[in-house]
């Protein structure tokens, strides 16, 4: 994105000398955030920018598990079902949005609006158990405030 | 009360986080007083008395790792915060992140002093959003307060601090993984020796500390290593902040003085057993620690050599509670299902071998399990100990033949009557999450 070379410029000034190929990550995360998603176009141009070689942003996409390569919902539910989770109600929680959504992880609702993804531990094992929505953190969920944040995003 | 405190000194409120609140906590001071008053190896030696120990799992003596540093070797060294908190059970990083983020910042400033540091790093796992807020946050103050990327107190020393977000990788919390993935690539961890501190970030000398390691150094350098020494007991000076989940009433970050018993600070700083019910048993310092039965671990004082002599470790502080009623099969399949997901997928047998532990756990549950099935699992643990590039493949062996080791009956009841003798509960009885009725529209 041409849009974000300036971001890109300032970032590279943070970094010391010879720290190119290290803007692979903070740059494909600011491109997420602008669209959604990492597009084709996206990566020839970073390519281009950062002057590595292709694999090394294919290969770093395709590690991290918060990257993506498709648009999903505008709501990203991700529920963690690590072994706290699991102990304070994940599967409770994953069943009542299903229930209320009609999307199991790995769908999106038909009106492009929710996708529901489980995930590993967010360090939220005291404030157990927690659903991000995009960013955010809701934590200490109870079937009553989880339905609560299910109608705020349906709205 | 947990005894003696040294980080979690201060009450929480909206503002505590600030420079402004550090600050008339007396922060920076230390900063000050060691650029003014002491020679770098001085501070090394001062944090080698201490006895301070790593709190990212290993208990690796800090101030040996910084005495490995070379000062007049003419070559840039590196400073790195392990900010990548991601052991299952863990998360009192993220504590210090959020409520003290000056502190680590300080902590970060008195290491660069020490081992010759320009450029520091803090690595912070890419799901975290508030403690990166505030950390980046409490950065951009301390450049504009002149802490950072100037020099200190009239001296020579400078340093900058660029916080760098991950993007989702258990393995990048493994320092050399971290180091990889801070160059831009894939968080391979790499075969030692050399060392970190020989070649680390792009192939020059590199300190990785955990967070809690760091935001300890301030009171060492400032009040010396003899009074650090004076909290804890003699092999665990100071005290560990434990993270406790699990079927606890009241889980959460604890900072406990090492030597603290185990019974009172389970039965009356938290509350107990979730639901009234009797202890079964603990994890007592991340997944990848051994379980502890209640029996094993009630006698127990929380200090690295009492839990090392029951078998397990302290690790990272991440305990998990778990009550009776619990079924064990179904716990181990959780664990499974994480170590399968995030093997990197480097070395064979951890590559392999999470995936054959995950699926004959899976067949177990699904109840086409067989007998030889435990010995199985026992079998594929061991052939990862030691054969792989980092401790991921061993850790995850650790929790499985841990389990199967104290619970092996629930297994072999599962495999012969196909159900579980728990009815696959992992929810404490009594605090189970019951579905609310249809909300119309």
């Amino acid at each position: 994105m041409k849009s974000l070379h300036a971001e890109f410029d300032a970032l590279r000034r943070r970094f010391p000398p010879g720290f190119e190929p290290s803007l692979v990550l903070p740059c494909l995360r600011r491109i997420q955030e602008e669209r959604g998603h990492v597009a084709d176009a996206d990566i020839d141009d970073l390519v281009a920018y950062l002057r590595v070689p292709r694999i090394r942003i294919e290969e770093v996409l395709s590690y991290y598990t918060q990257f993506r390569r498709a648009p999903i919902g505008r709501f990203h539910l991700q529920v963690c079902r690590n072994v706290a989770c699991s102990m304070r109600g994940a599967e409770g929680v994953v069943a009542q949005i299903d229930e209320r959504l009609g999307i199991a992880p790995g769908e999106t609702t038909e009106d492009g609006r929710c996708t529901l993804s489980t995930v590993e531990c967010l360090g939220s094992c005291g404030t157990a158990p927690v659903v991000v929505v995009n960013e955010t953190y809701h934590e200490n969920l109870t079937p009553e405030r989880l339905d609560a944040l299910i109608e705020g995003l349906a709205r | 009360m947990t005894g003696r405190k040294l980080i979690m000194t201060f009450p929480v409120t909206a503002d505590s986080h600030t420079l402004a609140a550090y600050r008339a906590r007396g922060g920076y001071a230390t900063i000050e007083k060691a650029v003014r008053g002491m020679r770098p190896d001085e501070v090394t030696k001062e944090v080698a008395a201490s006895g301070l120990l790593g709190h990212g799992g290993a208990a690796f003596p800090a101030g040996r790792k910084w005495g490995v540093i070379k000062l007049n070797d003419e070559q840039p060294h590196y400073l790195c915060a392990n900010a990548d908190e991601g052991e299952p059970g863990t998360f009192k990083d993220r504590w210090i992140l959020e409520n003290a983020p000056h502190l680590l910042i300080e902590g970060m400033l008195i290491a660069a002093f020490a081992l010759q540091v320009r450029h520091a790093f803090v690595y912070i796992r890419g799901e975290f959003d508030l403690p990166y807020r505030r950390i980046a946050g409490a950065v951009d103050e301390a450049y504009a307060a002149g802490w950072l990327g100037a020099p200190i107190a009239g001296s020579a020393f400078a340093c900058d601090i660029v916080v760098y977000r991950g993007a989702g990788s258990y393995v990048c919390g493994e320092a050399s993984g971290l180091l990889t993935s801070l160059e831009g690539r894939k968080g391979y961890p790499r075969n030692r020796p050399p060392r970190l501190t020989v070649r680390g970030l792009y192939q020059l000398p590199t300190v990785v500390n955990n967070v809690e390691t760091l935001a300890n150094i301030p009171g060492i350098v400032r009040d010396g290593a003899a009074t650090f020494r004076s909290v804890g007991t003699a092999k665990s000076p100071g005290t560990q902040l434990i993270s406790i989940s699990g079927h606890v009433r009241k889980p959460g970050v604890y900072e406990v003085e090492y030597g603290y018993p185990f019974a009172k600070f389970l039965h009356d700083d938290c509350g107990g057993v979730l639901g009234g019910g009797k202890l079964k048993c603990v994890i007592p310092g991340g997944i990848s620690t051994k379980v502890l039965t209640a029996a094993e671990i009630e006698p127990l004082t929380l200090d690295h050599a009492s839990v090392a002599a029951a078998g397990s470790g302290l690790g990272s502080g991440g305990m998990v509670v778990i009550a009776e009623g619990t079924c064990m099969v179904r716990l181990l399949q959780v664990l499974v299902r994480f170590y399968h997901h995030e093997s990197c997928g480097q070395c064979t047998p951890c590559r392999e071998g999470m995936g054959w532990l995950h699926k004959i756990v899976d067949r177990i549950v699904a109840g086409e399990g067989e007998l030889d099935d435990i010995d199985r699992l026992i079998a594929i643990s061991h052939a990862n100990d030691g054969t792989t590039i980092c401790g991921m493949g061993d850790a995850a062996g650790y929790a499985t033949v841990g389990i199967l080791a104290k619970y092996r009956d629930e297994f072999e009841h599962w495999i012969v009557h196909g159900r579980s003798r728990h009815g696959g509960r992992l929810e404490a009885v009594g605090a189970e999450w019951a579905l609310p009725e249809t909300v119309d529209g």
